[in-house]
């Protein structure tokens, strides 16, 4: 195992991790909701990626139009039941937990227990002796695109500010004009197209199948979990920690003590840190203004 | 909760609800402000039956609202916090953030920085500044004052008594503060359990046993 491999296998521990927990992240962060339907959204995405996909039109392209169509579906949800739900963060557990299950299940009810996926793009670049893959390669790019984009949206667009704004105190922000109803609707879309978009990337590397989800399902979790309620710091800080962790864990031992390894730190940040290194972070830079 | 509560502002007055700690006047304020349902009753602004329009609606209607304990986003820099009252009146365009500075110049020093930082006195002038920027037909305070020095609270009064006068602006304040109840209003109605006990008319609000006897327990 060379430094190569170790970095190549860390690039793929981390955008994985940054890429399913950012639509969860956003939509804890921002609404305190629970959203343990988070990784049939991811389903959702990829099963209409690879629909799209197999109907002629380019990955790229059903990609995007997979993340837009999840949002939708998000906001539908939204309105139809989370919009019931606003800063209950228990019930929201239960709830979106029962949309999980239709999902799986309606999904194995019309297109039955696995699709047929489409093929990883670009093929593989091979560097003394090993070989990577470049779409994984360009995964890593993306989840790099995926935070400055999320960065750009609270920081520099009204909307942003609104929903920061409403994230700290909802009535205040209500009371100078936000519709704060609309405000997390929005939210809530704008996760679930995240989640959306991440389905619609992975589609091309895993088998589809009801339970596709799953699998983005614990490593989404543990990272929101270490990186706290700040979607933007916690995820891009608690990513790479994780997949410093998972990959060297993965390279000595395989994936299932990476995994292992993620729960643990989990377990480790939560005693140390209950708010996680945002929380942290955010403790550090309050006390340094200050001064 | 609160009844029997029946009172009228006119355009460009400054007004303040008194009583003690308990007696419900920020139940008052923030059924005013559209926060806490009306069971009964109605609420008229600007010849408009607001009574069941949402919060955000009746902001954007014109009303700016200054909550107890200067409810600033603590997260939020100075600049950001001030933006955020941009969306209040709709009828009218929003002042600019350099006229707001003019009256409280410590905020322009400390505009990138975060209002959790501020100090009591910041805050409050910080919570004014936010809602005056949208250029309020009324604005809203509920305990301006709290929390804060005293010479600070006499610059804080004076700074709402020359925003009256420079646009125009009507204001309710809730307050249990002696001096600055003299000071600012012209007038003053007197809640106890939950409900209108007196009013102060204008000449009386000098004498202080009048007042008195509303606030001391």
């Amino acid at each position: 195992m060379s430094i190569l491999d170790l970095f190549y296998q860390f690039m793929n521990d981390f955008s994985f991790l940054i890429l399913s927990a950012i639509g969860l992240a956003i939509i804890f962060g921002m609404m305190k909701i629970i959203n343990l339907s988070h990784g049939e959204f991811i389903m959702l995405g990829a099963y209409m990626t690879t629909l799209f996909t197999k109907a002629g039109m380019p990955l790229i392209l059903s990609i995007f139009i997979s993340a837009i169509g999840v949002g939708v579906f998000g906001f539908i949800i939204d309105r139809l039941v989370i919009s019931h739900l606003y800063g209950r963060t228990l019930d929201s557990v239960v709830v979106t937990w029962g949309i999980s299950m239709v999902l799986q299940q309606g999904m194995l009810i019309i297109f039955g227990p696995s699709l047929q996926g489409v093929s990883t793009p670009l093929g593989s670049l091979s560097i003394g002796g090993s070989a990577y893959s470049i779409y994984r390669l360009l995964l890593f790019v993306i989840s790099f695109v995926v935070l400055v984009l999320l960065y750009v949206i609270f920081m520099n667009t009204k909307f942003g500010l609104y929903s920061r704004a409403t994230m700290q105190n909802q009535e205040i922000a209500q009371s100078m004009g936000v519709n704060t109803n609309r405000v997390y609707s929005l939210t809530f879309s704008l996760g679930a197209a995240f989640a959306g978009l991440t389905g619609g990337l992975y589609a091309p590397t895993m088998t589809i199948s009801p339970s596709f989800g799953t699998s983005f399902l614990m490593p989404s979790f543990v990272t929101v979990i270490v990186g706290g309620a700040n979607p933007l710091i916690g995820t891009s800080l608690s990513g790479g920690v994780l997949g410093i962790v998972s990959s060297i864990l993965d390279a000595l031992w395989g994936t299932f003590y990476g995994r292992l390894g993620l729960l643990i730190v989990a377990i480790i940040v939560i005693r140390i840190l209950p708010l996680g290194i945002s929380g942290l972070v955010e403790k550090v830079l309050v006390r340094k203004n200050r001064v | 909760m609160v009844r029997d509560m029946s009172i009228t502002i006119e355009k460009g007055e400054i007004v303040s609800i008194i009583g003690r700690n308990g007696v419900g006047k920020s139940t008052f304020v923030k059924t005013l402000m559209g926060l806490l349902k009306t069971s009964k009753g109605k609420i008229t602004f600007n010849q408009q039956d607001i009574t069941r329009t949402k919060a955000d609606e009746r902001a954007k209607l014109g009303i700016g609202y200054v909550p107890q304990g200067h409810g600033v986003f603590p997260a939020l820099t100075v600049e950001e916090n001030l933006h955020m009252g941009k969306l209040i009146n709709k009828q009218k365009p929003s002042l600019n953030p350099e006229q707001v500075y003019d009256y409280f110049p410590k905020l322009k020093e400390r505009r990138k920085q975060k209002a959790g930082t501020l100090s009591g006195g910041e805050q409050a002038a910080l919570s004014i500044s936010r809602a005056i920027i949208g250029n309020p037909d009324l604005l809203v305070l509920d305990e301006p004052t709290e929390g804060i020095q005293p010479n600070i609270v006499y610059h804080i009064s004076d700074m709402i008594k020359q925003i009256n006068k420079d646009i125009g602006l009507t204001v309710l304040f809730v307050e249990q503060h002696m001096g600055l109840i003299q000071q600012m209003s012209e007038r003053c109605y007197a809640m106890d359990k939950g409900s209108i006990v007196g009013e102060v008319k204008h000449q009386d609000v000098a004498n202080y046993e009048i007042l008195k006897r509303y606030l001391t327990v």
